[in-house]
């Protein structure tokens, strides 16, 4: 294998193992900052039980999330030498602003909050939760901001043969980053919202800690459907149009729109196949897809036969992916909206195969990041950045592929010994539950 | 003072503030190999548990500041150490998580491990660090794709000691760091490190100043001419003669400021040295990577200055209130590692 394919292998490893850790710890920063206002505003020694519970999960959560993280800021220059020297210019800002706007406040308050209860007052502490919710909130706008530059760059002019900024604001503020920003961000609280809705699910199905079971649970099920129903309308459908108008390579393969037509039909379902592009199975509701993405029934959307073959990405797993996005996304909503619904008259409690289906369903937010992530990077291939710069050209020269073999292999290792830790611990913290109130006193 | 001269004065901050912040971490790290007691242990872990995450931030705040304003040495030096980088990155990750994972399951085999994770995870890029100023100090070998380095060609012996150096350096932080956080019979043995240490620091700083004379005399080249040479050499002088004193008296405050201000001291001489360089190239010294080539335009430099001096003042303020809620000694609880 080539340098190139090997660097692409490592990226998507480290990044997308790492992707698995940011939206719980935004989505659950988040959840205690309501949680913890409860607790320092009633006093009731349940939400702060309930607070100091889902910390931990947050605690183990952002270690490992800050651990994977460190790589992220590197691998740029390690791997894609090429890409850094001519994006530098443009694409270092969002990270340094990332690390002075949102690193220190998340790093530094998380500190204060995990080890500062009883040491600052209660409401410096729940100050201290609020900043590590807004920092990782600002910390996804900037890395938000690069990645979107990388899939529509603006702001910029090609001189001396790399992309110099041009206008900071037009490259911060490019068409894809406020539509990637709101869908992300909101796939965390999400994922937040699944992790606090299972964990309760399994408390109350294991009869322990029913009353703080039954508040967080309540809790989760309001934020989660807020949260679901927002993902599909209006953020999913805005970042789907602002593709559909910047990206139409990338439209095309997601959607399965092989040939150019207007009253493009939009795919429920099928199977791609290659060569020639073409869907098998396929059921499909004609129009809905120029309505949706023009306004118009009518409106002729290109296909992805309408660009040359060397232009095209990959249309198997933007095809899969984005469609198993979105029927995870639906399903968020259908989970989340019964849920609420059995909640009146409380007829949720003890509807244990409700109960279960929810504990299963905590890692199914964090699927639907991955495949969604997939679906927008693999999208913008063959491009590394979106038509200035292909891939294949942006890999380190001075990198020779036993060395990326090497750091493949033992990253690949480490993050196999520490996801499977990550899961152990989890469990054995969630079956432990939350502190008694006995410990609280001390 | 042009945007060039800034921005390299900008990472040259971010750089010391990460060896004087995350440096007592990771000397914390290697001398709690030296106590086999789990109490001490524990204490040694949290005396830097709420505040270490933090600190880290500082590399990798230093690694996008580098990106924006350098991006190709940026490039080319994680390109040129990609074995270290890794094993660098490898190190850092078991640290980052031996934090958590160590105190999840009481078990003593379970313990040991991440033991072992915390203090190698800390020892490592302890030394790396060195070694990497060392090699950028001595010049790399540069050709049109970059430069290409071998990891024993980058273990050269001039490079081991600055990162010996460095290490001894990071150990004497970690040793009045903890001086300051602990109590009793822990706290009279991390004094006996601090004196060692302290000893060991001089003569390695010493040998190194004569050493770089002989690898890399370009770096004395401006020195006696910049007047900031003779002010961090002044307060360089100022820490060796009060550090080991403040030490001997148990006075770890005095003794923590000395440390700090002895590893400021010893990044500045460096970048005087290397400056208007990033990294030297060998043999042809005038390839080399500069300020002024390998810098980003006026305009990003100068968005980054705004972002830097609105963000940073606001990090340095909370910050300060952030340790100041965990002053005073460690003390154990339920919250604790």
């Amino acid at each position: 294998m080539d340098v190139v394919l090997l660097s692409r292998i490592q990226f998507a490893l480290t990044v997308g193992f790492h992707f698995l850790f940011p939206p719980i710890t935004i989505g659950l920063a988040w959840l205690l900052v309501l949680i913890e206002w409860r607790g320092w505003r009633t006093g009731d020694d349940t939400w702060v039980r309930m607070g100091r519970f889902f910390a931990r999960l947050l605690a183990l959560t952002f270690a490992v999330g800050v651990a994977t993280g460190i790589v992220m800021e590197f691998q740029f220059g390690t791997n894609w030498a090429a890409y850094s020297k001519f994006v530098g210019d443009i694409f270092g800002a969002p990270l340094a602003a990332e690390g002075v706007l949102a690193f220190f406040l998340e790093s530094g308050f998380l500190g204060l909050y995990l080890f500062g209860r009883g040491r600052v007052s209660k409401g410096a502490h729940w100050f201290s939760i609020l900043m590590v919710a807004v920092g990782s909130t600002i910390s996804a706008f900037w890395i938000l901001v690069a990645n979107s530059w990388q899939q529509t760059p603006a702001g910029y002019v090609v001189e001396h043969g790399r992309a110099e900024l041009a206008s900071f604001g037009a490259a911060v503020f490019n068409p894809s980053t406020l539509p990637r920003f709101f869908h992300t961000v909101d796939a965390a609280l999400i994922a937040g919202a699944f992790v606090v809705a299972g964990v309760a699910a399994y408390l109350l199905r294991r009869n322990r800690d029913d009353d703080l079971a039954r508040r967080a649970l309540r809790l989760a099920l309001v934020f989660g459907l807020v949260a679901s129903v927002a993902e599909v309308f209006p953020f999913g459908h805005v970042h789907a149009r602002q593709v559909a108008h910047t990206q139409p390579e990338k439209f095309a393969a997601i959607e399965g729109l092989y040939t150019g037509q207007s009253a493009a039909p939009m795919v429920l379902f099928a199977y791609p196949v290659t060569p020639p592009p073409e869907l098998k199975a396929k059921i499909e509701v004609r129009g809905v897809l120029s309505w949706l993405a023009f306004g118009d029934m009518n409106a002729p959307i290109r296909g992805i036969t309408d660009f040359a073959p060397q232009d095209r990405p990959p249309l198997w797993l933007t095809f899969v992916s984005f469609h198993n996005m979105v029927v995870l996304g639906l399903y968020f909503i259908a989970a989340t909206a019964w849920g609420v619904w059995r909640l009146r008259g409380g007829r949720l409690w003890d509807d244990r195969r409700y109960l279960r289906l929810l504990i299963v369903s905590i890692p199914l937010p964090l699927a639907a990041c991955q495949l969604g992530w997939m679906a927008a990077e693999v999208g913008r291939q063959p491009w590394i950045v979106y038509h200035l710069l292909r891939t294949s050209d942006a890999a380190s020269a001075s990198v020779p592929a036993g060395d990326v073999w090497f750091s493949l292999v033992l990253g690949g290792v480490v993050y196999l010994l520490l996801g499977s830790l990550y899961v152990y611990l989890l469990v054995r913290e969630i079956r432990h539950g939350p502190p008694g109130p006995e410990l609280h006193q001390a | 003072m042009d945007l060039n001269t800034i921005w390299f004065l900008l990472v040259g901050v971010l750089i010391a503030g990460y060896a004087v912040l995350d440096g007592f971490d990771l000397g914390t790290g290697v001398l709690h190999l030296v106590t086999s007691d789990e109490r001490e242990r524990r204490v040694m872990m949290n005396a830097i548990g709420p505040v270490w995450d933090g600190n880290e931030v500082w590399l990798l705040t230093g690694g996008g500041a580098l990106f924006a304003a350098f991006p190709p040495v940026y490039a080319t030096v994680f390109s040129g150490f990609y074995l270290a980088f890794t094993l660098l990155l490898v190190a850092l990750i078991l640290r980052a998580v031996s934090f958590e994972f160590r105190s999840k399951v009481d078990s003593h085999r379970w313990r040991r491990v991440w033991d072992v994770a915390f203090g190698v995870g800390s020892l490592v890029p302890a030394l790396l660090f060195g070694v990497a100023v060392g090699n950028v100090l001595r010049g790399l070998e540069t050709d049109a794709a970059g430069i290409r380095t071998t990891l024993p060609g980058l273990l050269n012996p001039y490079a081991l000691l600055i990162g010996v150096l460095g290490l001894v350096m990071f150990v004497l932080h970690g040793a009045t760091y903890l001086g300051l956080k602990t109590e009793g019979p822990l706290q009279a043995r991390m004094r006996g490190w601090a004196s060692a240490a302290w000893v060991a620091f001089i003569a390695l700083y010493a040998v190194s100043t004569v050493a770089s004379w002989a690898v890399a005399p370009y770096l004395f080249e401006h020195f006696a001419a910049n007047p900031l040479t003779w002010v961090f050499f002044a307060l360089l002088l100022a820490a060796c003669v009060t550090g080991p004193a403040a030490v001997h008296a148990s006075r770890f405050g005095r003794a923590f400021l000395a440390s700090a201000a002895a590893t400021v001291s010893v990044i500045a001489l460096a970048a005087e040295g290397l400056f208007p360089r990033l990294v030297p190239a060998r043999p042809d010294l005038a390839a080399s990577l500069t300020i002024y080539n390998a810098a980003s335009t006026p305009r990003t430099l100068e968005t980054m200055l705004v972002i830097a001096l609105v963000g940073m003042p606001l990090v340095v303020l909370y910050t300060v209130l952030i340790y100041r809620a965990f002053r005073g000694k460690t003390v154990l609880t339920p919250e604790s590692y």
